[in-house]
């Protein structure tokens, strides 16, 4: 039994040694990187994360990915939700056809979408907006939502909807009030997905934005190749994107495990 | 039973215009660029199957998707049954399992172009930590931007670093959902290990590893920003991979034609693939 534990223990020293890594090359000085090899900061620094608060480019970067993060799991949930529960409740015409076409979209290669989604946003005069890439992130989260809240609504009884319906209940205050508590753990799921990967993404958000709405990921590369290579800055500036990453999966923490086994994920 | 509605439209017609925005408007503007050649200003010229014919007979458009297929190939190998075995090693009880399955979950939350830079600069050779190892404390010559070899072992090393945890965390997920009396059961029936995994743990795992594998073949098949970022495609064209070739027609020299053509021909295989799979796996749930 002792040894079997030791899979995981090693498995996860093999995730955090690059996390490590990117962590340690923060706090040191330029001069000390260029130097040569360290295994800790040698002289502690925190003059690269003083850079990213204080210079409006770096900050924006963060703000701007938060806020069209946040409205594409927004978005995807609320036009997700009222589908997933006619796929879960309902037979009609096309629905199987439906489900499978919403699938598909989940595996389009984001390349073979980049240069259309730039023309089509520019086109309806979104182009460096933070909608138009939380609306171009719905092509890939819409279908994952659905598909998860589809599992879970699936394991609730209908006759949970039959007993409301007969006490009375309208749809909206069924909907609100009952059916979506009983589901909680499945739009945690789902949430956490939709945000994790408008969260990652960096191609369509790189080529939908300029300078108004330009993702901190966007922000890192222009760093990388302009400034020569300021590795200190760039390893602060990855250090601080993992944040907002380990604060949601905190908050889901109870539900990773059973959420994948309850919905289909 | 569901009950038949037709009025049930109406609560998907938002997902639907939302989807068919961004799905149909640029598979159109795809199509449309496949069949013609421009040489900008907006002028277009029909070409019919051209791009099509000679994309099918390129040598370079057979290499990217062999180096595809044997990077899809070689992630699928090594990550299933890594995930299958570290889920099976995981506590199914305590207060470590949260830790662990958060620590577990981290990379996946990770920006894809953060993942390429945090792995370029774990492996320099001479001031990232795995390449110092290498190259000073054992002695092994290893420089990504050097050896093909290499390249390879290191974008393959970061892909499992990266995408392990979803197959664990799938994999962990169909095996709680089993009941302790399923395993009371093979003990009093003597059961060995191997056949507690065959016939109790591998039945409850298959859904959730269908997905696991599904999901894994999509997303690793259209790669492009972690193995960008690290290797840019190289060294040489060795790790050119099909995103990265499809990007380098279509932003760099601009041929929206046979970029176009090889969209459509990347997309087609990606679906027929996964169809293939799909089915594949379902094929004994459907008797």
């Amino acid at each position: 039994m002792k040894k079997r534990s030791l899979i995981p223990i090693i498995y996860i020293a093999f995730l955090m040694l690059p996390i490590y890594w990117l962590v340690a090359m923060s706090f040191k000085t330029t001069n000390e990187i260029l130097a040569g090899f360290s295994l800790f900061p040698q002289s502690f620094t925190l003059e690269n994360y003083v850079t990213i608060f204080t210079d409006p480019t770096w900050y924006w970067g963060y703000i701007n990915s938060i806020i069209y993060v946040s409205l594409n799991t927004a978005i995807s949930l609320a036009v997700a939700l009222p589908a997933a529960y006619a796929f879960s409740r309902y037979r009609f015409l096309g629905d199987k056809t439906l489900f499978f076409w919403l699938l598909t979209n989940r595996m389009a290669p984001a390349a073979v979408f980049a240069l259309p989604f730039f023309q089509l946003y520019s086109a309806v005069e979104l182009f460096d907006t933070h909608i138009a890439v939380a609306l171009a992130h719905c092509l890939f989260n819409i279908p994952l939502a659905v598909w998860i809240l589809e599992g879970f609504m699936s394991g609730v009884p209908k006759e949970l909807d039959e007993t409301a319906y007969v006490d009375g209940y309208s749809f909206p205050r069924f909907f609100t009030t009952i059916f979506l508590p009983s589901i909680k753990a499945g739009v945690g799921v789902a949430a956490f997905f939709c945000f994790m990967f408008s969260w990652v993404e960096l191609l369509l958000a790189k080529t939908l934005t300029a300078v108004e709405a330009k993702p901190i990921a966007a922000t890192m590369t222009k760093t990388a190749s302009s400034a020569g290579y300021e590795l200190g800055l760039l390893a602060a500036a990855g250090t601080l994107t993992i944040i907002p990453g380990a604060i949601v999966i905190y908050f889901v923490r109870n539900y990773i495990a059973k959420g994948f086994a309850l919905g289909r994920v | 039973m569901k009950t038949q509605n037709h009025k049930a439209w109406f609560f998907v017609l938002p997902v639907l215009l939302l989807v068919a925005f961004n799905a149909l408007i640029p598979m159109m503007t795809v199509v449309n660029y496949s069949v013609q050649e421009t040489f900008g200003n907006n002028v277009f010229f029909w070409e019919g199957l051209r791009w099509f014919e000679e994309l099918l007979n390129s040598d370079r458009f057979h290499a990217a998707l062999g180096r595809q297929f044997l990077f899809t190939g070689l992630i699928l190998l090594i990550e299933v049954p890594l995930g299958v075995i570290i889920a099976l090693s995981m506590p199914r009880k305590g207060p470590w399992v949260p830790v662990c399955l958060v620590l577990m979950a981290l990379p996946m939350l990770i920006p894809w172009n953060v993942v390429g830079a945090m792995w370029n600069i774990f492996t320099l050779p001479d001031i990232g930590l795995l390449g110092y190892l290498m190259n000073t404390t054992l002695g092994i010559d290893y420089d990504m931007t050097q050896s093909p070899f290499a390249a390879w072992a290191t974008i393959i090393t970061m892909d499992v670093w990266h995408w392990t945890s979803l197959v664990v965390l799938l994999s962990y997920a169909g095996l709680v959902s089993i009941p302790d009396a399923y395993y009371q059961a093979a003990k009093i029936d003597g059961a060995s290990p191997f056949k507690v995994f065959r016939y109790i743990q591998l039945p409850k795992m298959k859904q959730v590893l269908t997905i696991a594998i599904l999901l894994r073949f999509m997303d690793s098949f259209n790669i492009y920003t972690e193995v960008f970022v690290l290797t840019g495609g190289g060294p040489g064209n060795s790790t050119t991979l099909l995103s990265i070739d499809l990007v380098k027609i279509a932003l760099g020299q601009f041929d929206l034609g046979p970029a176009a053509a090889m969209s459509l021909i990347y997309f087609a295989i990606t679906l027929l693939v996964s169809w293939l799979f799909y089915t594949l796996m379902t094929k004994d749930d459907a008797k």
